[in-house]
């Protein structure tokens, strides 16, 4: 008889993804409303709160558990889709009708599409933070992040590919929700309906979310 | 009705294989879809040429062994239904269909349109069984099982193993059969005794397979002959959690 050769097996390698995958979400959450701070005031809210964050310990721990969880869910997109890769050695002439959602078969793009907008997120901001990437012209403190932001959203077209990465980000998370729940085995007849419910309305609120920060920017602040 | 029919022939699990073209008229709508291929059988033999091979035997949607990928569904283009129940008048005529083998990596070709299913076969000696002394029956009161609890277990063991599942899944997963399947036992009590290591045998042999992993796409329960729900797989999940977690062992 043939015998599993991987380390963890499949169930176990979906139970860490939809882990990992559901605290990503929930940082989202956090994340979002920490830039909202943005729009209020001159920013001097999304300073305070920014001011804080870097102080804070736990907060610089979370980070480290954010970029694990990142990794990781990473790494594992990657594996899975090699192995599934290899799963079909010979595809299909006819390719397949069977009815899918298309959020669901295209989680590997979606998610290589929201990698690639890391890649820029961090060069312009956490790398900046660092120091291994110089602080764009006209800002004077390697923690002003709400200048970087003014200065990145202020160009068109900036804005526009940020905007379309959180098209993706929402598709992405639109099949990701529901689906986190039913790789854990949280199944309910009466439940798993809200639970999809709620995972678009979370999709939504998410991308539309991120996306009000440089429509601000470009169409109503005025320095 | 007339049909132009383009089959996968592959004469054996080595060769290279491809696409044959073949014309059929006189196709009568109340044919079954393997009635047509004998019919296309009938024909080819007189001609001198090789039939061709596909896999059937009860030709009443049980046995499972019928299933054939037509025109990029598993089973063809009506739900709930299988190879063998499949009808011509489902078909646009003057049409073509594309019939294919069933793809998978755990999957291989025989010959023609016959894959060898064995795979699964695997899967169930690994665990698909539960252990009880033989000897006169087991007085039936003893084992007391709701009706609801009976008939969501029925609903998993309905169950034909047809691989329709793998065949519809874009990843190749086999997670809604190997779910189907523990699922049948895990519901009832006379079941449970043996849960944990069950789904752990079964599970590892559904990787050493070669199986995809699930990416819950819900493909398998919508291509599924039987109507097998998802709900199974999530059973399943839990099953194997705990199993994990509790390590309790009982053999
Ligand atoms: C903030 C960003 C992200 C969030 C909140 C997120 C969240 C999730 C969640 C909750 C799932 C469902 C897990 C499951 O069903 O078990 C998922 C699946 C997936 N994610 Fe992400 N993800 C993010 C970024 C990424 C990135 C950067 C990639 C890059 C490769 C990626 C690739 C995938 C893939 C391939 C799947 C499908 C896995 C499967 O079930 O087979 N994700 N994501
Ligand atoms: S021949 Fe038995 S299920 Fe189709």
């Amino acid at each position: 008889m043939k015998r599993s050769n991987t380390f963890l097996s499949s169930i176990s390698k979906k139970y860490i993804m939809a882990l990992a995958g559901m605290f990503l979400m929930l940082f989202l959450v956090f994340h979002l409303s920490t830039n909202l701070l943005m729009l209020v005031g001159d920013g001097e809210a999304f300073e305070r709160a920014v001011e804080f964050l870097t102080l804070n310990p736990a907060v610089k721990i979370m980070e480290y558990v954010l970029f694990a969880g990142f990794l990781i869910h990473i790494a594992l997109g990657f594996v899975l889709m090699i192995h599934n890769y290899r799963a079909r050695p010979v595809k299909y002439h006819r390719p397949l009708r069977t009815e899918t959602s298309p959020f669901s078969r295209f989680m590997f793009h979606t998610g290589m599409i929201i990698l690639v907008f890391l890649v820029f997120h961090f060069l312009h901001f956490f790398f900046v933070k660092l120091g291994w990437v110089d602080m764009p012209a006209g800002v004077s403190d390697r923690h002003d992040f709400y200048s970087m932001a003014v200065i990145l959203f202020q160009n068109p077209l900036y804005s526009a590919l940020y905007w379309l990465s959180f098209v993706f980000l929402g598709f992405h998370l639109k099949h990701a929700f529901q689906s986190a729940f039913q790789s854990l085995g949280l199944n309910h007849t009466k439940y798993t309906p809200a639970i999809k419910v709620i995972g678009t309305i979370y999709a939504i609120l998410i991308s539309v979310g991120f996306a009000i920060i440089p429509f601000y920017f470009l169409f109503i602040y005025s320095p | 009705m007339n049909f132009t029919l383009k089959i996968w022939r592959q004469k054996n699990a080595t060769s290279k294989g491809s696409f044959k073209t073949y014309s059929l008229d006189d196709v009568s709508p109340e044919m079954s879809f393997l009635e047509m291929l004998d019919y296309l059988n009938k024909m080819l033999i007189e001609q001198g040429e090789e039939p061709v091979v596909f896999e059937h035997d009860c030709r009443e949607g049980i046995c499972g062994s019928c299933g054939l990928y037509i025109n990029g569904r598993p089973h063809g283009p009506m739900r709930n239904t299988t190879t063998c129940e499949l009808h011509m008048r489902a078909f646009n005529d003057g049409g073509t269909i594309v019939i294919e083998p069933w793809r998978a990596k755990a999957f291989p070709v025989i010959k023609d349109l016959v894959v060898d299913r064995s795979s699964l076969e695997r899967i169930m000696q690994a665990g698909g069984f539960i252990s009880v002394n033989t000897g006169s029956a087991p007085e039936s009161n003893s084992n007391p099982v709701g009706k609801p609890v009976s008939d969501k277990a029925f609903d998993a063991a309905s169950c034909i193993g047809c691989g329709a599942c793998v065949a519809a899944c874009i990843n190749s997963s086999a997670m809604l059969f190997a779910a189907a399947k523990i699922a049948q036992y895990a519901l009832i009590p006379q079941g449970k005794t043996e849960s944990k290591e069950r789904v752990d045998q079964m599970v590892k042999q559904m990787d050493a397979e070669g199986f995809g992993f699930c990416s819950n796409t819900y493909g398998c329960e919508f291509d599924c002959p039987k109507g097998i729900s998802i709900d199974f797989i999530a059973l399943m999940n839990r099953e194997f959690f705990s199993s994990k977690v509790c390590k309790q062992r009982h053999t």
